[in-house]
């Protein structure tokens, strides 16, 4: 797929929540060629320092118009947060593969499971199901009910939305997981292949993407989530961003249950049965 | 070649990567990522870690192998009508010899052998000694009559020595930096920030390193060198031509802007111009002191 560098206005960068922001601006290129689940390698400084871009999920996509949402971690994303409208951002994509959304039938209930900002990619996804007619849930988690984000832009697509806090301040008090088991449960406890009608779309911090692929396991449900690791090229030409994938016919010497795929260009969406878990 | 720039091993994959979204028939040449007989999985996660002006990496070689790379990569390479340069490695000079057999009459423009890699523990070792260096060079030599093009690692007490040990074994060409080993720290885990705890050093932080290398080896050499560490601009690139470089290799830079290498070929143009000079020969080792 063809892949752009592209220098843009930014039309608004407003912070959400106390340390997410979103961003948008326009590109034709981009929007309509961009898949939920594909990313954008952004330049967050007109120097060298950071030197290397920063990887961020496309959040939404309204005509032309891209938003991402995004959590400041360290230099890179807190010098994005200071960019105003006007300001020009340098910006690759669409980058590495995207969720299979399409393959979701029309009798599948799709749940998206966002732990914190990894609710960014999955209101891209919501967008598009919803445009094909499908019946969403999307549990949300957050530490406090300061950062839980997308709740009601996602209520306007008409999803059902349900949200855990690690503190009590909103939804259940749990995590994501939690919310996750009781939609799960009730289904499983009366026809245990009811869960093939769930498809489950993930992202969020490793720890709990773990316990999402123990969940969907044991009800064997299908599953497909989307990592992170730090990247150089974005493209899959350095191997910086590789992970083991599962492989118990693997050529590669002495280490034979496992291969490489690189997050960037494989992913950033595996099979949740795909990764070694164990790896990670 | 058509211009003095090439891309830096390792960084630009097998060419194929950054297809999408460049014009990669302007380049002089396309260096590959290191090919070892048996593909290799490389170093645990994680493995880049970026500081002040640069980046650490310990990606340890993680390339599909020969096979692959004669079978799939190579023949969707050739399409670009680049030459094409295979850079290579082995824990062991047998290792380098057959491979340099194996990839002699398959339409590479040369081979590059990478006996600098500061992430696997070996090959390191041949290019850290003139002896080591001039023995392998001259035995891969016997078995092939491509170019060969011996890069060199910056982490030794006088490069030049190792320099003339590969001009001295049959090298055509000397490129110069590899990484710079170097390391990062976590203070609040107390935890080295690469898994493989040290890594090798690229990108702008590098350059003065390299400038001065590659003035000091093209002093003593006769065949070309070929200049790399931390360019990112054409500016950059002058500079190592006038230390005596007669061709540069981008790396980092193309991670940050992947249009790097067409934007220095357009720019020693331009300075060519505006000093009306016709020839590169103009610049290499023009330095006036
Ligand atoms: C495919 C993909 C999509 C992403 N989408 C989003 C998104 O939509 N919204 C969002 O807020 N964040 C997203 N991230 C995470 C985001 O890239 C990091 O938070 C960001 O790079 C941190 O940069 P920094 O300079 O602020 O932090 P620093 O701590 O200064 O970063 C230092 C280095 O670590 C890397 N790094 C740090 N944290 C991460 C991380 N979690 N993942 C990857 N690299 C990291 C940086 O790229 C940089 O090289 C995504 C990551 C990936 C891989
Ligand atoms: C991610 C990465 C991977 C690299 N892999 C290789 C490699 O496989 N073989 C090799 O000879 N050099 C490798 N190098 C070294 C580069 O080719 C180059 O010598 C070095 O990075 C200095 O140039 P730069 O500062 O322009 O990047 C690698 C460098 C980086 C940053
Ligand atoms: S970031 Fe370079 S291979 Fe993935």
């Amino acid at each position: 797929m063809k892949i752009f560098n592209v220098k843009k206005e930014i039309i608004e960068n407003k912070k959400v929540s106390s340390n997410c922001y979103r961003m948008t601006f326009e590109s034709k290129e981009i929007a309509c060629r961009v898949k939920p689940g594909q990313f954008l390698h952004i330049k967050c400084s007109d120097t060298y320092d950071p030197l290397l871009r920063r990887p961020i999920s496309v959040h939404s996509i309204e005509n032309n118009v891209i938003g991402i949402l995004y959590k400041v971690i360290g230099r890179g994303t807190g010098l994005l947060s200071k960019k105003t409208s006007g300001d020009t951002i340098d910006v690759i994509g669409p980058l590495g593969n995207g969720f299979d959304y399409q393959l979701v039938s029309n009798c599948q209930l799709p749940i998206l499971v966002g732990g914190g900002i990894g609710i960014a990619p999955l209101y891209f996804l919501a967008q598009r199901l919803v445009e094909r007619g499908s019946n969403i849930t999307v549990l949300i988690g957050a530490d406090t009910k300061y950062n839980i984000l997308c709740v009601d832009e996602l209520k306007k697509l008409d999803c059902k939305v349900k949200v855990s806090t690690d503190d009590g301040s909103a939804g259940i008090s749990g995590t994501v997981v939690d919310l996750l088991k009781n939609e799960l449960i009730p289904a499983n406890s009366k026809f245990k292949i009811q869960n093939a009608k769930f498809k489950i779309f993930t992202c969020g911090p490793v720890p709990m993407l773990k316990q999402v692929n123990q969940l969907a396991s044991k009800y064997n449900v299908s599953s497909q989530v989307s990592l992170e690791r730090q990247m150089a090229c974005g493209v899959g030409a350095c191997m910086g961003c590789s992970i083991k994938i599962r492989n118990p016919k693997s050529e590669i010497r002495k280490n034979k249950m496992f291969d490489y795929k690189q997050v960037c260009k494989d992913g950033p969406v595996f099979d949740i049965k795909e990764i070694a878990w164990e790896e990670m | 070649m058509k211009s003095p720039v090439m891309t830096a091993s390792g960084t630009f994959g097998y060419g194929l990567e950054y297809s999408q979204l460049i014009d990669v028939k302007k380049f002089g040449a396309i260096v590959t990522k290191t090919i070892t007989l048996e593909p290799r999985i490389g170093n645990p996660q994680p493995r880049i870690v970026e500081v002040t002006g640069g980046m650490l990496n310990s990606i340890g070689l993680e390339n599909p192998g020969a096979k692959v790379f004669i079978e799939e990569k190579l023949p969707k390479l050739k399409g670009y009508g680049v030459p094409i340069i295979a850079n290579i490695s082995g824990s062991r000079e047998a290792e380098f010899v057959k491979l340099a057999d194996l990839l002699k009459d398959i339409g590479l423009s040369g081979l590059e052998l990478n006996i600098s890699c500061p992430n696997v523990g070996y090959a390191g070792l041949f290019a850290q000694d003139a002896d080591t260096t001039y023995k392998l060079v001259r035995k891969v030599r016997k078995v092939t009559s491509l170019p060969l093009i011996v890069k060199l690692t910056p982490n030794v007490t006088d490069i030049t020595l190792i320099a003339r040990a590969a001009e001295d074994g049959g090298a055509n060409a000397i490129s110069l930096i590899n990484t710079l080993i170097g390391m990062s720290i976590d203070i609040q885990t107390k935890r080295p920030k690469l898994a493989n705890v040290v890594g090798g050093l690229s990108g702008p932080a590098v350059k003065p390193v390299a400038l001065r290398m590659v003035y000091e080896v093209s002093k003593k050499v006769r065949i070309p060198v070929i200049g790399m560490g931390g360019i990112m601009t054409s500016d950059d690139a002058i500079e190592f031509l006038l230390a005596g470089a007669s061709a540069v290799a981008i790396g980092t830079a193309n991670f940050v802007n992947p249009n790097t290498c067409c934007e220095i070929i357009e720019g020693i143009k331009r300075y060519m111009k505006n000093n009306k000079f016709s020839n590169i020969l103009d610049i290499v080792g023009r330095i006036n002191e």
